[in-house]
């Protein structure tokens, strides 16, 4: 085989790869925007306070201790324990439902038959809100999220593939572990939507909140339980580009990897973000590997929406989103 | 009512600006937003510095010092509406931390007459003084940075890198480009093969770089990174395995937040710097006795002897030298921008200053004049050792290859004052 064809396959792979990440954080976009037609801009900001949360609990820091310190003249930082990674993760949702029931009561409960873009502004305002409270919070180092997922080339598949074709294909551990992770979540949404109780009341608000209220739906109840949702993606996808890159501030900016994936996946369909998102991260990945050095690299960013847009000349609504007709 | 508001509000004012009589060292700092890891060590140092000398030395030749705050999130915008809202103060001179606020105060400075420093950051060709009057870029600048790398090259290679293979991954910014004309042209000197791999912006995603070097296999990488980036390649490359001391960062690359993420995998990473690392040096028995222990520490006090605190303090340090040298110059201990300037112009740094300073062997010895607003291009390589959870100076403070340097700068800086339509010169 080629080696040029032998790269490109492993350009392929690791596409699909990044895909899934970028699709993990498409999802919480999708989950809020389904119930409550909120395109939540905050949505990559949840992810950093999730991160953050989870590395503060795991390490025992005390929390706001910079505040405390500053105003009572103590030194406390820390309470001297450490807590266990899956305890902490327990911990940190908690945390995310709190801060679901707060974001519902304080802001969205009193903007219910707002315009779509007074609800996204008000997502504005929440994003650079939870900036500064994680920041005050936890403090704006970088910090390492260690919860124990494997990370580097897997050594299996770069034998298998070296002994077959003469050349290791390097797939890392983590996004194979990302991988499995948005598969059981994807299916364990889906599930949880058609399935369940509550699911089914979630889609009757998505479909017409007046309607799902007057057979005695509580929307205050279906928000909240939608805003813990995205917490709970948020915080899959704080865990996974956390222990890529350490968490810290820039980590909201991944919400900027899901808009392609929205535009192209649709912003109401589950399995959309999935799919949008392989076709953004293979796309992005093969078109800078075929065409990214006859134009000098660092293709990514831009033909990841360029991509998105050529779809959308076709399907408006995304590959997955619904057709809306208004007829006058 | 109004006039009492407007009393209590101008009441206000006057309190938390200096008083005219005080040196003041605005702090361009940047404590939040993505950069702020890296904003808010040197802020702490820049700050604590300016603290000791004001608490041990009751300020400088007995005039105390002022250093306002001013918030930029690293936001080049915000950055020039902090300089203009200080600059009213009786500013002595400004170090903007980001290469994009350097780029847009360069010619506000100019016409205003406030001298900039901008160690190893900024425009480059600001070293020629007599296209850059009011701009310092000393001890070193990124094409420093670039050459510098290039002899700890040669030096591993015993002097011989025709074919030798090095990649510069950069960040594909203005900031990241800067060395490329540098490193082109020591390829053609020395041999090597050169390739280029640039990361947009802000840098969270590398799969496809670090695909492409472990397909093309360089002997050397070189970063010119900054934020995120820096972090998610030397992840990247522990992943893929590169031999982490064939890797090497500029300064902006080797902070301890780029390398302690990454855990053991970074063990070996190496980094340039014009100044040196750690806590042990008598400065920081002062800084104990009069700023800490007093709690008078910047921020939350817990950057002390990292990479960027120490940059932030040796930057504090030099300006109070220039200060130190415009009065005597000028014989008056109230000194004016452009006093200063002449304090900045005629500033000579010695391992025996530095050692009274209580900074031996910190940084490099260098001289500004005139025409040589950027010192003499010296800087040094760091190791980071991840058991220990240090950096150490692996090398002396190397001079970069003036040979090839001075040409660039010599080059770019006229073809700035051509079209800019200055007329260089010494006054």
């Amino acid at each position: 085989m080629p080696d040029q064809l032998i790269f490109a396959i492993e350009v392929f792979l690791n596409g699909l790869m990044a895909g899934v990440l970028y699709a993990l954080v498409a999802l919480g976009f999708v989950l809020i925007y389904k119930a409550s037609g909120i395109f939540n801009y905050a949505q990559g900001v949840l992810a950093l306070f999730a991160a953050l949360t989870l590395v503060g609990i795991m390490e025992g820091q005390v929390p706001f201790s910079h505040l405390i310190n500053a105003v009572f003249g103590t030194e406390i930082h820390n309470f001297g324990f450490h807590v266990p990674a899956l305890l902490a993760i327990a911990l940190t949702m908690v945390v995310m439902v709190v801060l679901a029931w707060l974001v519902n009561t304080l802001i969205f409960r009193h903007l219910v038959n707002q315009e779509p873009i007074i609800l996204f502004m008000a997502t504005i305002g929440l994003a650079y809100f939870l900036e500064g409270f994680g920041d005050i919070m936890w403090g704006a180092d970088i910090k390492k999220l260690d919860v124990g997922l494997p990370q580097g080339i897997n050594g299996f598949i770069d034998q298998i593939t070296l002994d077959a074709l003469g050349y290791g294909f390097f797939i890392d551990n983590l996004d194979l572990v990302a991988t499995a992770v948005a598969a059981l979540l994807v299916t364990a949404l889906v599930i949880f939507a058609q399935y369940t109780r509550q699911g089914r009341a979630m889609r009757a608000v998505a479909d017409d909140h007046q309607a799902a209220l007057s057979v005695g739906i509580s929307l205050n109840f279906i928000w909240v339980m939608v805003w813990s949702l995205a917490g709970f993606v948020a915080l899959v996808a704080g865990i996974m580009w956390g222990t890529k890159s350490g968490v810290q501030f820039s980590l909201s900016l991944i919400a900027l990897k899901a808009l392609p994936v929205l535009m192209l996946g649709g912003f109401t369909s589950i399995p959309g973000a999935i799919v949008g998102g392989l076709i953004i991260g293979v796309g992005e990945k093969m078109f800078e590997f075929l065409i990214g050095p006859l134009v000098g690299g660092a293709t990514e960013n831009w033909f990841a929406y360029v991509l998105a847009l050529l779809f959308l000349v076709f399907r408006p609504q995304g590959l997955f989103g619904e057709k809306i007709i208004e007829r006058v | 009512m109004k006039l009492k508001l407007a009393t209590l509000a101008l009441g206000a004012v006057m309190a938390a600006a200096p008083a005219m009589a005080d040196l003041v060292f605005p702090s361009l700092s940047y404590r939040t937003g993505p950069y702020a890891p890296g904003g808010i060590p040197f802020a702490d140092g820049y700050a604590d510095y300016f603290t000791l000398i004001n608490e041990r030395d009751g300020g400088i030749g007995g005039e105390k010092i002022q250093m306002p705050e001013c918030e930029t999130a690293y936001n080049t915008e915000k950055g020039v509406e902090c300089y203009e809202s200080t600059k009213g103060l009786g500013s002595l001179v400004y170090q903007p931390l980001s290469t994009g606020i350097t780029y847009q105060l360069i010619p506000k400075v100019t016409a205003d007459g406030i001298p900039m420093l901008t160690s190893g950051l900024g425009r480059t060709s600001a070293k020629n003084g007599t296209v850059f009057p009011w701009v310092f870029n000393f001890p070193a600048n990124y094409w420093d940075g670039a050459s510098v790398a290039i002899k700890h090259i040669l030096d591993e290679q015993g002097g011989d890198i025709s074919g030798t293979k090095i990649t510069l991954l950069y960040h594909n910014s203005a900031y990241g480009k800067e060395p490329i004309r540098t490193l082109e042209q020591l390829s053609e000197k020395h041999g090597f093969e050169l390739s280029l791999i640039p990361v947009d912006s802000p840098g969270q995603e590398q799969k496809s770089q670090w695909l492409q070097i472990r397909r093309e296999r360089p002997d050397y990488v070189i970063m010119w990174g900054w934020g995120v980036m820096n972090q998610v390649a030397i992840q990247e490359a522990s992943n893929i395995r590169f031999p982490m001391d064939k890797f090497i960062g500029i300064w902006w690359s080797g902070s301890e937040n780029d390398v302690v993420p990454v855990g053991d995998g970074a063990h070996g990473y190496k980094a340039l710097t014009f100044h040196n690392m750690g806590d042990d040096y008598p400065l920081y028995d002062d800084l104990k006795t009069y700023v800490f222990d007093k709690g008078l520490a910047a921020g939350a006090g817990d950057q002390h002897g990292s990479a960027v605190y120490n940059r932030g303090l040796y930057g504090a340090m030099l300006v109070v030298e220039a200060a130190k040298v415009a009065q005597e110059i000028h014989g008056t201990s109230k000194i004016t921008p452009e006093m200063m300037r002449d304090g900045l112009e005629s500033l000579e740094i010695t391992e025996e200053t530095m050692t009274a300073l209580g900074l031996p062997k910190f940084g490099p010895e260098f001289s500004v004049t005139c025409e040589n607003h950027g010192g003499n291009g010296y800087a040094a390589i760091a190791q980071w050792d991840a058991k220990a959870g240090e950096w150490n100076l692996i090398t002396d403070y190397v001079q970069s290859d003036q040979e090839i340097i001075q040409p660039l700068i010599e080059a770019d800086s006229m073809a700035y004052a051509e079209e800019s339509g200055i007329e260089p010169g010494c006054n």
